[in-house]
């Protein structure tokens, strides 16, 4: 394992040329090409907007203007929720190369993670136009913390990946369960709603074991609330070493499953 | 001599998918069978117990039928899948030429992919910059780079496989039956290219159903049977005994089709006769030798009851070589005496075609008496036909066509040849030139 893990670095030249790839491949031929990177969270932004200021205003204390509240945990639960369901059906759409070439395994669902990533990166310049038409600007100095966040949530993201592209193999269920248990985790995670209401706070045992909890929050806090210091920052530590953790733990399985992978795509 | 290639003892065991496997996770998990049915519970050996050593710089090829574990024996040693039990050892670098274009993607330029694809197979950036242009110029794709892949004809696209995987330079190449991917200009670029990787002393494994390509190339083969090593050294000897198998399958084959081709006719012609006696088959035998439908009919009188074929030793046989004397024996019963009657034998090629149709009458032989069982026998000294598979007729009828018994296309025997000529019939022949024309002596 110790090997395959040092091999993993070797293979950032290939990584980096398949996430070109796939960003490349996604808008080969639509007229907008790669600003459709833009465009897709810009839309979603504006239909927030509108629904929630004018359909069904959100009036929640603290939380104004609610849909920049919202964008800012929605943006990386997007990359976190895509690169999973994609990673779940990575080596089974990548059969061929597992098959057929000297290939590793774990490359695909490393490149789904990253390339998700790279969407979610390409999504904040809008959430910054945004912030600056609010006239809502975070603390420069909480700022620090976005690329820890950043970096604990590539490594939560990636653990888990490995996991389920690795199952997924054996249980073709997987990508069904999968994208139900996501939308669950949704709603149970604090995106949508802030994680100081009291209705929240009452179960707060729940939401402190549901490590994007933590991420969300870390987020908000980073990029929406103003008012002071990152206060979260203790979580979003300890689940970077529980990330680590994971991702060894993920890392493991994957390579002990990797043999019966050639036969089992 | 160094081994580049060793495999010891090599066994490949693959799971066999039966409907008992759980299907889904959610009854693996009621059930409590996950760890269970992970593991095999029926397997089956696509390779047993193989050892084979490739020295370093020699081309060695795999031969064997269709599922005797040639790709698989090929996949391990690419280091694709592990073995069960036993060890490979490989040096060097190994390209394999197994799914050609296998990464691909059919969005992106041609140039895109060979680049995606040279990373794939272990060359960096750089390397592949400097090899670019031989890369396109190889594959002949140089006004297309630019164009996406999905585009490409599928041998376009195998053409620019190959040339990626060809130009990795590997140590080791590994190559699955992929010569098939061009044309003839094509195929010899990468029989040249084989060549050159010989001159420069790399190791080339080579699975292939060529047998001409084994003979000419290799230095060493080695033939699977069923997952087992069968024979292995000389190619000539090798080939040889492989062939030798081959007929004895094919002959086991056309006997058994013939068998059932004879039993099935006789059935439908007694079934018919059953039905209604006025459905009679036309009895003019001229017109019936150019329609090909298998069959059989006539009243019986004269009844055919065998039809063998025997070869140059006397042996029933169903695979000829071309050249070689050949004999069909007729058996016979007459339930009573007949005077008036005609032997005929037909014979037709895969696409009908008549070869040669010969009878008693048309070679002017006057029948007057045929009684109970009799034997009939239409020699040939020369079965001078190019390699195929062929048709019999075999039939006895009046002189006026009203049939006795006629067996259409019903006995099937194989021509072999080792020259690869075309047409039906082969002309007794030779070549002579004047002093000034000259060939090599043969390699």
């Amino acid at each position: 394992m110790r090997s395959n893990l040092a091999n993993l670095l070797r293979y950032r030249g290939l990584i980096s040329s398949l996430v070109a790839r796939e960003l490349k491949a996604r808008y080969r031929g639509s007229v907008f090409g790669f600003l459709w990177s833009f465009i897709n969270p810009l839309l979603l932004l504006i239909i927030y907007s509108f629904v929630f200021t004018t359909v069904m205003p959100n009036t929640t204390e603290g939380v104004q203007p609610y849909q920049l509240f919202m964008f800012c945990g929605i943006l990386p639960w997007t990359w976190f929720s895509s690169s999973l369901s994609e990673s779940a059906n990575s080596l089974i759409a990548g059969g061929n190369l597992i098959k057929k070439v000297l290939f590793p395994a774990e490359v695909l669902p490393i490149v789904s993670v990253l390339t998700n990533m790279v969407h979610f990166f390409l999504g904040l310049p809008i959430l910054v136009v945004f912030l600056l038409v609010y006239r809502h600007y975070p603390r420069p100095e909480n700022l620090l913390w976005f690329p820890v966040a950043v970096a604990v949530q590539l490594l939560f993201t990636t653990a888990l990946a490995l996991i389920v592209s690795a199952l997924a193999v054996h249980f073709r269920d997987i990508k069904d369960i999968l994208s139900n248990l996501l939308t669950l985790w949704f709603f149970a995670t604090p995106i949508i709603y802030p994680w100081f209401q009291p209705s929240v706070r009452q179960f707060h045992l729940f939401f402190d074991i549901n490590p994007f909890t933590h991420l969300a929050v870390s987020y908000q806090e980073i990029l929406f609330f103003n008012q002071g210091p990152v206060g979260h920052w203790k979580w979003l530590l300890g689940w970077g070493v529980g990330s680590g953790l994971l991702f060894l733990a993920g890392y493991w399985l994957f390579d002990r499953l990797r043999d019966s992978f050639a036969e089992a795509v | 001599m160094t081994p580049a290639i060793e495999l010891t003892n090599v066994s490949k065991m693959y799971r066999k998918y039966s409907g008992k496997r759980f299907a889904t996770l959610k009854s693996a998990l009621l059930q409590r069978s996950i760890l269970r049915d992970l593991q095999p519970s029926e397997t089956f050996p696509a390779l047993a117990d193989v050892s084979f050593t490739v020295t370093k710089g020699s081309t060695y090829g795999v031969i064997g039928r269709n599922g005797s574990g040639k790709s698989t024996a090929l996949k391990l040693v690419a280091g694709i899948t592990k073995p069960t039990s036993g060890t490979v050892r490989v040096q060097g670098r190994i390209s394999a030429l197994i799914e050609l274009g296998a990464g691909f993607h059919p969005e992106i330029s041609g140039r895109e992919n060979v680049f995606i694809n040279g990373i794939m197979l272990g060359l960096s950036k750089r390397e592949i910059q400097n090899r670019f242009d031989e890369i396109v110029d190889f594959a002949e794709l140089r006004e297309f780079i630019e164009a996406p892949v999905k585009t490409y004809s599928s041998g376009m696209y195998m053409r620019l496989g190959f040339a990626v995987a060809i130009h990795v330079d590997p140590d080791v190449l590994l190559v699955d039956e992929v010569l098939a991917v061009g044309d003839e200009g094509f195929t010899h670029k990468c029989l040249d290219k084989f060549a050159e990787f010989r001159r420069r002393n790399k190791t080339i494994l080579l699975v292939t159903h060529s047998l001409n390509l084994v003979e000419r190339f290799c230095d060493e083969a080695l033939w699977l049977d069923a997952g087992r090593a069968m024979d292995h050294g000389d190619p000539k000897r090798v080939i040889g005994s492989y062939l030798t198998k081959v007929e004895e399958g094919e002959e086991q084959l056309l006997a058994s089709t013939t068998a059932k081709a004879v039993i099935g006719a006789g059935n439908d012609a007694q079934a018919a006769r059953h039905a209604d006696p006025t459905t009679e088959r036309p009895a003019d035998p001229t017109s019936n030798m150019f329609e090909a439908t298998e069959g059989r009919w006539g009243s019986r009188e004269v009844e055919i009851t065998n039809v063998t074929f025997f070869d140059k030793d006397e042996q029933p046989s169903f695979v000829f070589h071309s050249g070689e004397p050949m004999a069909i024996r007729v058996k016979l019963r007459a339930s009573q005496p007949v005077h008036d009657f005609v032997f005929g034998v037909g014979l037709f090629n895969a696409e009908g075609v008549c070869c040669y149709g010969t009878n008693t009458y048309l070679e002017e032989m006057n029948p007057q008496h045929l009684d109970g069982d009799a034997e009939a026998t239409f020699a040939i000294d020369s079965l001078d036909l190019v390699e195929g598979t062929y048709k019999v007729d075999v039939a006895i009828h009046k002189r006026d066509g009203f049939p006795y018994d006629y067996h259409r296309l019903l006995y099937t025997f194989r021509v072999k040849s080792r020259v690869r000529d075309v047409g039906i019939y082969r002309p007794r022949h030779r070549w002579s030139f004047s002093p000034n024309v000259t060939f090599k002596a043969p390699s």
